[in-house]
Formats: C-alpha cells, structure tokens, sequence
C-alpha cells in the first residue's frame, strides 16, 4: 500500500522530476514474498509500474519484463541410439541456468531490438546466458543449450510471452508471469526494461522471495538438518500406518 | 505415456491439489492414494513390494526419479508390515530363513548405494536400471509362466490330477557347507544360499528402486526350493526390514524421501495389501502365479521397448 502511494507520488511529480532525457521507471509487484505451503499450485505475479517520459520527449516506450529465478550449475546430458538402445552420450556443463526464466513483452522481441541488444540483456530465452564451462565448440555448446531450455520450456519454467505486458495511456504497464508449483524456492529477480528506438533507456530491478513455509517449510528443513531422524519419523510412519491397517481388518 | 501425463493432470482441476514439499510439485491426491492402492494389493497378493510399478508411474507423473524411488521404498514399508502380519497370524513366514536373508539385504543395500553414486556420476544410471529391468523381469517372467502353464495344462485339458513335481532345491545350494535347518520352509541347507539371495536381492532395492520381491518370491521357490505356503509371508518379512534400511540410506544421502509423497502412498496401500492377502487366501495359487508371471513379463516388453524408441526428452539435467 505504501509503496503504491509512493509510485502515485512520483507520477503526481513526474513533469517536474523528469529535466534529463532518460525516462524514469519505477516497478512495482503484487507480492514480494511468495509462499509456497500446501496446496500451492502455483502463483500469478502481477508486474506493473510506470515508465515516465522526459520532458518534452513525447516517446512510446515498449516494456520487456524479465523474471529469474536463481540460478545453479547443471550438467546437461544428450542421449543417443547406441546398438540399438538410447542411452547417455554426451555431456556439458553450465555454470548458470535459471530455474525458472519468464520474458514478458508488449510486442515480440525480435521488433523492439535487434539481437545484439537482446542478447546483452537477456531478452528471451533463446538468449540466457548459461556461462558454458569445459572446452568444446560453440555449435556443440548451442545445441545443449537449447536442449535445456526446450525440456525446461515444456516443464513450464522457462517461457516467453510476446503480448504479456499491456501499457495504458503510454504510462502504465502490467505484465502478469504465472509461477508454477514446480518452481524452486530462492531469490528471483524481476527486471523491467523500458526500450524505444531499439535502445534500452531505463531499466530496474525489484525482488521476489519465493520459500516454503509452515509444515512444507519445516519437512524442508527436517529433511535437510535432522536426516536421521526424519529417516526414523519416516520409517515409524510406514509402520504405524501398516499396523494400524492390519488391526483394523484383522477385527473387521 | 503422454496421455497418461495428461489424464493425471487433467484430474488435479477436480481439487485434491496436495503440494510435495521434497519432489517440489504439486500432485493429485487421490491420483496417488489409488496408486498406492494399486500396489498395495499386489504387495498382498503375490508378496511383491509394487515397487516395479510405482516408481516408474511416479517418474512417468512427473516427479524427479530420487525422489520417486526414495518414497516408495517408504510406501513399500507400510505394504509390507500389514502383509507380514496378515501371513504371520497363518504362520506364513519363516523368520529363521527371513532374517538370514535380511543380513544379506542389509549387505547388498550398501553395496547397491555405492554403485548407485557410480553409475550417476557416469550418467548411465537410467539407462543400467531399464536394462536391469527387461533382463530380470523378462527371465523371471518366462520362467514363472512356464512352470504356472506346465502345473495348470492338467486342469485345463480336464484330466485328473497330475503327478506332482517333486520340490527340489538347486544343486548349487546342496553344494554349499554348514547346513541348518529352517522347519518352517522343510529345508535342511546352508544358511549362505539365502544369505546371497538375500544381498543380490538388497543391491537391485537399492538400484532399482524396488522391494525385489518379483525376485526373490520365485528365486525361494525354484532356486532355494522353499515350502510355497511361507514363500509369500518370508519375503514380505525380508523387504520389510530391507527397505527400512534403503529408506534410511536416502534420507541419510540423498536427502530425496517426501514424507508427505509417502504418506499419501501408504495410505492406498496398506489398505490395497489386507484385500491383496484376502484374495490370495481364496485364489488357486497357480493361478496367480500366471497372473503375476504375465504382469512381469508385459512390464518387461514394455521397458524393452521404451530402451528402443526414441524418448520424449533426449536431454536431462542434473544439478552439479
């Protein structure tokens, strides 16, 4: 609420504010905090701001809105038909893969900047930057990449929508990202680029936790800090559960 | 196995969202409690954990493989104790022969773990497990079909009662020193023959993911020659205590049981198990030995074809 009244504050100051060229953004999301509990079955981020022209500069803006989850080296297999049978037969590593990589846009990409730009600014997935390690060659590299993001595309985390943020009265955007439940807890950053004439003009940062919390959250730690004993709490549970059944049928 | 991916999927609109806080998705409850069922009833009825079948509908489900095998070897637990307590009440267990076998399980659990950490840090894991699986499942299956068709051609044809075949143990096992005897199985043989079964069978717990039951349930019959009304209720008793053990190396290691996945898994099937053993009271026994050898070998054909078909995913990750 606050925080909203501070994006209504600065629009209010806007034509006073604005005396260099480069547009203001200011971004905002619906929740900075999302809790994964039970029955989470995913979230919908809402990403809105404003993006405000310099004076005298009476621009259209696009907006591209990037959100990231936090990234982890992987190790990438590719498997192939060896005698007959498919199995593992080669591997590559990347340093950083998001765990979750969402573009929004109000127009594709490919017509707000050229490639260059959109590589610089990882403006798609098919340019997120994966920090390859080892040594092999380039073609090989871009066909383990792109092996990654089609499998993460079609398990939903990695995904790009060209008509995902709408932008009233040239001022206010909201772009709206769905998290699903198979998302991984961390910090994620939200990115929101302001782009006119195939340049970047502004651009900021908001953050968004995602963690499990309540039970969810204490099996995760449970799991983690006293394995011992969640092993034995699981073993007890199987047992009770098993006795307990064959009690019951055994009188019925 | 699309369409299966769909139907699950399409059933979570109907509610009964249950978020799984380890494999880090959210599942159809109920989907998951009749999976259980499923395999509980087949634990019951032929003293086989499931386990060949719940973690491959796991993984096909969508949950990651660790935690698909960690948690049904949890499932495979609650299955088991309401079996063993069904067959011990009609002293259908040889404790003497099970816990034997249990050492060797316990053994072979370690031994499997470490060559588990081999085979992924290889990358070949899945693909040794698939191989695995046609090669054991597409022997054992053959052999029980075999043997189920020769003891049932009598009754089929519509003749009287055939000579019965003289159970007999493998030579390999009379070969062996320091015979004991198990009064319960009508054996007097060296405890090391069960000790062995007991740590092959501990390894594939470990590997596969599985109680080993198919295994082991024809292996005490045909290799060990073990009176077949204990065979069920002794293997019950050692994949019991065996995956207790496999339960309590992935919680140490890969850290990969969902208690929650568990749960809703053992509580299909610790119900699915008693009407498994009511009905395994009542059935002819060669009939379900047919039964069981036909649901192997068809579980067999279909992982031989899924190693020669392209897969839908040609590329996996693996964190580092």
């Amino acid at each position: 609420m606050k925080r909203s009244f501070a994006v209504l504050l600065l629009l209010l100051a806007a034509p006073f504010l604005t005396a260099q060229s480069e547009p203001i953004l200011v971004p905002e999301v619906s929740q900075s905090r999302v809790e994964v509990r039970q029955g989470f079955t995913g979230a919908n981020l809402l990403l809105y701001g404003a993006v405000i022209a310099p004076r005298g500069a009476a621009e259209d803006y696009d907006i591209v809105v990037v959100l990231k989850g936090p990234a982890e080296p992987v190790r990438i297999r590719e498997k192939e038909r060896l005698a007959g049978i498919w199995m593992n037969a080669g591997a590559s590593d990347f340093r950083s893969a998001p765990s979750f990589f969402a573009v929004a846009s109000s127009q594709p990409v490919s017509e707000i900047v050229d490639e260059r730009t959109a590589a610089i600014y990882e403006l798609g997935t098919d340019f997120i930057q994966l920090s390859p390690s080892g040594q092999i060659d380039p073609e090989e590299q871009s066909r383990y990449a792109s092996g990654l993001v089609e499998l993460r595309r079609r398990q939903g985390l990695y995904k790009q929508d060209p008509q995902g943020v709408r932008i009233s009265e040239g001022v206010l955007y909201q772009a709206r990202i769905a998290l699903p439940s198979n998302v991984t807890t961390g910090a994620y950053t939200a990115e929101t680029f302001a782009i006119a004439r195939g340049r970047v003009l502004a651009s900021a940062t908001a953050r968004i936790e995602v963690e499990k919390v309540g039970l969810e959250g204490q099996v995760v730690v449970a799991s983690q800090r006293w394995a011992l004993f969640y092993g034995m709490g699981a073993i007890a549970l199987s047992l009770a559960m098993g006795w307990l059944a064959g009690r019951v049928f055994a009188r019925g | 196995m699309r369409g299966f991916h769909r139907l699950c999927h399409s059933a979570n609109r109907y509610g009964m969202d249950v978020y799984l806080p380890i494999a880090n998705l959210s599942v159809n409850g109920l989907f998951i409690v009749l999976l259980g069922g499923l395999t509980g009833i087949l634990s019951g009825l032929f003293g086989v954990g499931g386990g060949f079948l719940t973690t491959p509908l796991l993984i096909f489900y969508g949950i990651p493989p660790t935690v698909a095998a960690a948690s049904a070897a949890t499932q495979v637990t609650g299955a088991s104790v309401s079996g063993v307590l069904a067959h011990s009440r009609r002293n259908g267990v040889d404790y003497r022969m099970g816990t034997v076998m249990v050492g060797g399980g316990v053994i072979g659990a370690l031994i499997g773990a470490v060559l588990f950490r081999l085979l992924q840090a290889l990358g070949q894991i899945d693909v040794v497990i698939n191989i695995l699986y046609v090669l054991m499942l597409g022997s054992i299956g053959a052999l029980m079909m075999r043997e189920a068709i020769v003891a049932l051609r009598p009754a089929l044809l519509g003749k009287g009662g055939a000579p019965v075949r003289k159970r007999r143990h493998h030579p390999l096992v009379a070969s062996l020193p320091y015979r004991w005897r198990f009064y319960a199985s009508g054996l007097y043989i060296s405890p090391l023959a069960p000790l062995i079964l007991g740590m092959l069978v501990g390894i594939l717990t470990m590997l596969m993911g599985v109680g080993g039951g198919f295994l082991l349930v024809p292996a005490m019959l045909y290799i060990l020659g073990m009176s077949g009304n204990v065979v069920v209720g002794t293997s019950l008793y050692q994949i019991l205590f065996v995956t207790m053990v496999t339960t309590m190396t992935h919680a140490l290691t890969t850290k990969a049981v969902d208690i929650v996945l568990a749960a809703l898994l053992l509580l299909g099937s610790v119900m699915g198990a008693q009407f498994g053993t009511q009905i395994a009271l009542k059935a002819r026994p060669e009939y379900l030995r047919l039964a069981l050898a036909a649901l192997v070998l068809v579980i067999a054909l279909r992982m031989l074809y899924g190693l020669g078909v392209q897969p839908d995913e040609i590329y996996t990750v693996a964190p580092l």
